[in-house]
């Protein structure tokens, strides 16, 4: 449960807005519902609005209208290559399907060990360093610019490493 | 221009330092005001120095903030780093690069609009630059920059960043606010302007990155000197971020009114390969684009003079584009940015959009009829002016222009032919 597991991060969020402006929170707690659960099911969705005070539905409108929510499952990590016309204009275009090619996976997809999606988005406002992606993880996003499908692959090898370093953790654990 | 305003880390090494920024006289400004001007002598400081917003209206900076209704509090400062506009990465340099005086200009804006909490929303995908502005504001608390009743005068002033979730409209100021509020990012009809009822209701301003930015070098030097910058109606230097088909991409501030040839060619390094230029973006995605003739190229990149060549300035975001691309396949992908990021409230931009991604995939595999380009630019006629925001009249402009401006490129896909698939 976030209430219980996240009490002092959730506090802090709430600080941040005024006392009766709580649904300001609803954003920055679907982030760290997603950090949670990694995708955004129903659950999750009436979890966060019942912190705020809100209906199931209005969470989900919004978990529908911004692109960073995922409410359907994907890939641990998820490579979001910028395809746009600056990116495009360097060659990101032909790296997206490049990369997809490499992993055997259509663009949208997601390898078979379940670690990597791969998506295309739009504009990261890095346009001097095409091609480009984020990654979106359980912690946020990163960007990685000035890539070759080699650094690329790189990434995707030591990520999928360290899935299998988290799964045998868990197994020995349990 | 050999000194920087804006992307002072250029000169000054390690001045995303707290310690080096104020070593460097940073906060002087800040502190000063706090002391020793009203709100409104900061208001009129701002207003003649000729300031412009930087975020892509260019509207002035000091006469939008004289706009607050008076009397009313609290009231709100929102700092809009949700930059998203193709093209355009000059926010996130300042912020990652040059944080303290980015945050030194929100206080002076709040200052003036006796704002005691001001929000800073940025992107998500500035994940990390936002958690480290969130602890270079931690410093300036401890350091008594920020907080309680700031250098003993009864002003207080908290600030907080807040993330978005992947949605260029919010980068529209009344979207952002109703996202801010925890909504659908979707414009609000004006008036009501923000200034008269902005965030939860309140009077708020919100200003770009980009101007705040200016803001403690024009309260520092003074006016005489800031004014000396740029030109008569455009004063001061603008960062223009160059991306496209050029040598070096980049951001490079230079004073406003710097011609494009000298942006591209002396500075940016000009076309690789040896291709001739073809065409300019001078907005990124968001205003009509430009052939580059000679007098395109010798205009002036100022607010005034762009429109005079027929198109506009807007965030100075230069896409550039070479005689190998096909101007039809760039309109298809500014169509595709535009549809897929159309909010969905007003219906001439939501169809519209979907209408000319359809004609645009037809005319990219050559299987458009030839009176289907003029239902391109009808149905773009169509969208403009009409919508809430100005994303309807972006997403129409740089196409209906292209077809009248760009129409070979066009034609040779409906005579089953294209010039390069690019």
């Amino acid at each position: 449960m976030l209430a219980e597991n996240y009490t002092q991060e959730i506090e802090a969020i709430l600080a941040k807005y005024p006392s009766d402006q709580k649904r300001s929170a609803v954003m920055p707690l679907l982030f760290l519902a997603q950090r949670e659960y990694g995708t955004l099911t129903n659950e999750a969705i009436t979890e966060v609005g019942e912190l705020i005070g809100l209906q199931t539905t209005e969470v989900a409108s919004l978990v529908g209208f911004y692109s960073l929510y995922h409410d359907r499952p994907g890939g641990k990590y998820r490579i979001q290559v910028c395809t746009d016309l600056p990116c495009a204009l360097k060659g990101a275009q032909a790296f997206a399907d490049e990369l997809c090619e490499k992993l055997d996976i259509e663009m949208g997809e997601t390898t078979p060990d379940g670690q990597v999606t791969i998506e295309q988005v739009m504009c990261l406002a890095a346009c001097d360093r095409a091609p480009l992606f984020q990654l979106q993880g359980p912690n946020g996003f990163r960007y990685h610019e000035d890539q070759s499908i080699g650094s690329a692959m790189a990434l995707i090898e030591s990520l999928r490493v360290r899935g299998q370093v988290d799964r045998a953790h868990r197994l020995t654990a349990s | 221009m050999t000194e920087h305003i804006v992307l002072r880390h250029r000169d000054i090494e390690r001045i995303d330092q707290l310690e080096v920024y104020l070593e460097n006289g940073g906060f002087r400004a800040f502190e000063s005001i706090v002391r020793k001007k009203s709100p409104e002598q900061v208001i009129d400081i701002v207003k003649k120095s000729g300031l412009r917003g930087r975020g892509g209206a260019g509207f002035p900076t000091g006469v939008k903030w004289s706009f607050l209704t008076p009397d009313v509090y609290p009231r709100y400062v929102v700092a809009n780093a949700d930059e998203s506009e193709p093209g355009t990465f000059k926010d996130r340099e300042i912020m990652e690069r040059n944080p303290f005086q980015f945050l030194e200009g929100v206080a002076i804006c709040a200052y003036a609009a006796q704002a005691e909490v001001a929000y800073i929303y940025c992107r998500a995908e500035f994940w990390d630059l936002t958690l480290e502005l969130d602890r270079k504001i931690e410093q300036l608390k401890e350091g008594g920059l920020l907080g309680k009743k700031l250098f003993g005068s009864d002003f207080s002033l908290e600030m907080y960043t807040h993330l978005g979730a992947g949605a260029y409209i919010c980068g529209e100021e009344t979207a952002l606010l109703e996202s801010l509020e925890g909504k659908l990012g979707q414009p609000r009809l004006r008036p009501p302007f923000p200034a008269a009822e902005g965030l939860y209701g309140k009077p708020t301003v919100v200003n770009n990155v980009e101007t705040l930015t200016n803001l403690p070098l024009i309260i520092d030097r003074g006016v005489d000197w800031y004014r000396k910058i740029g030109t008569e109606k455009s004063t001061g230097t603008k960062v223009f971020s160059v991306s496209g088909n050029i040598e070096l991409p980049g951001n490079y501030e230079l004073p406003l009114g710097t011609t494009f040839r000298e942006l591209i060619f002396e500075h940016a390094g000009g076309i690789p390969n040896g291709h001739a230029i073809k065409a300019i973006l001078p907005a990124g995605a968001s205003a009509p684009i430009l052939p580059a003739s000679d007098e395109v190229l010798d205009t002036k990149m100022d607010y005034e003079s762009v429109p005079e060549v027929g198109s506009s300035l807007g965030s100075a975001s230069i896409i550039v584009i070479d005689e190998t691309v096909d101007i039809a396949w760039v309109e298809s992908k500014i169509t595709d940015f535009f549809e897929h990021e159309s909010c969905g409230k007003c219906t001439p931009c939501r169809d519209g959009t979907y209408w000319m991604k359809h004609i645009f995939e037809r005319i990219m595999d050559d299987t458009a009829q030839a009176h289907e380009i003029d239902l391109l630019h009808t149905v773009g006629i169509g969208i403009q002016g009409k919508c809430l925001c100005a994303l309807g009249d972006f997403a129409a402009l740089a196409v209906t222009t292209a077809v009248e401006r760009f129409r070979p490129d066009f034609d040779l896909h409906v005579q089953g032919k294209s010039s390069k698939a690019a």
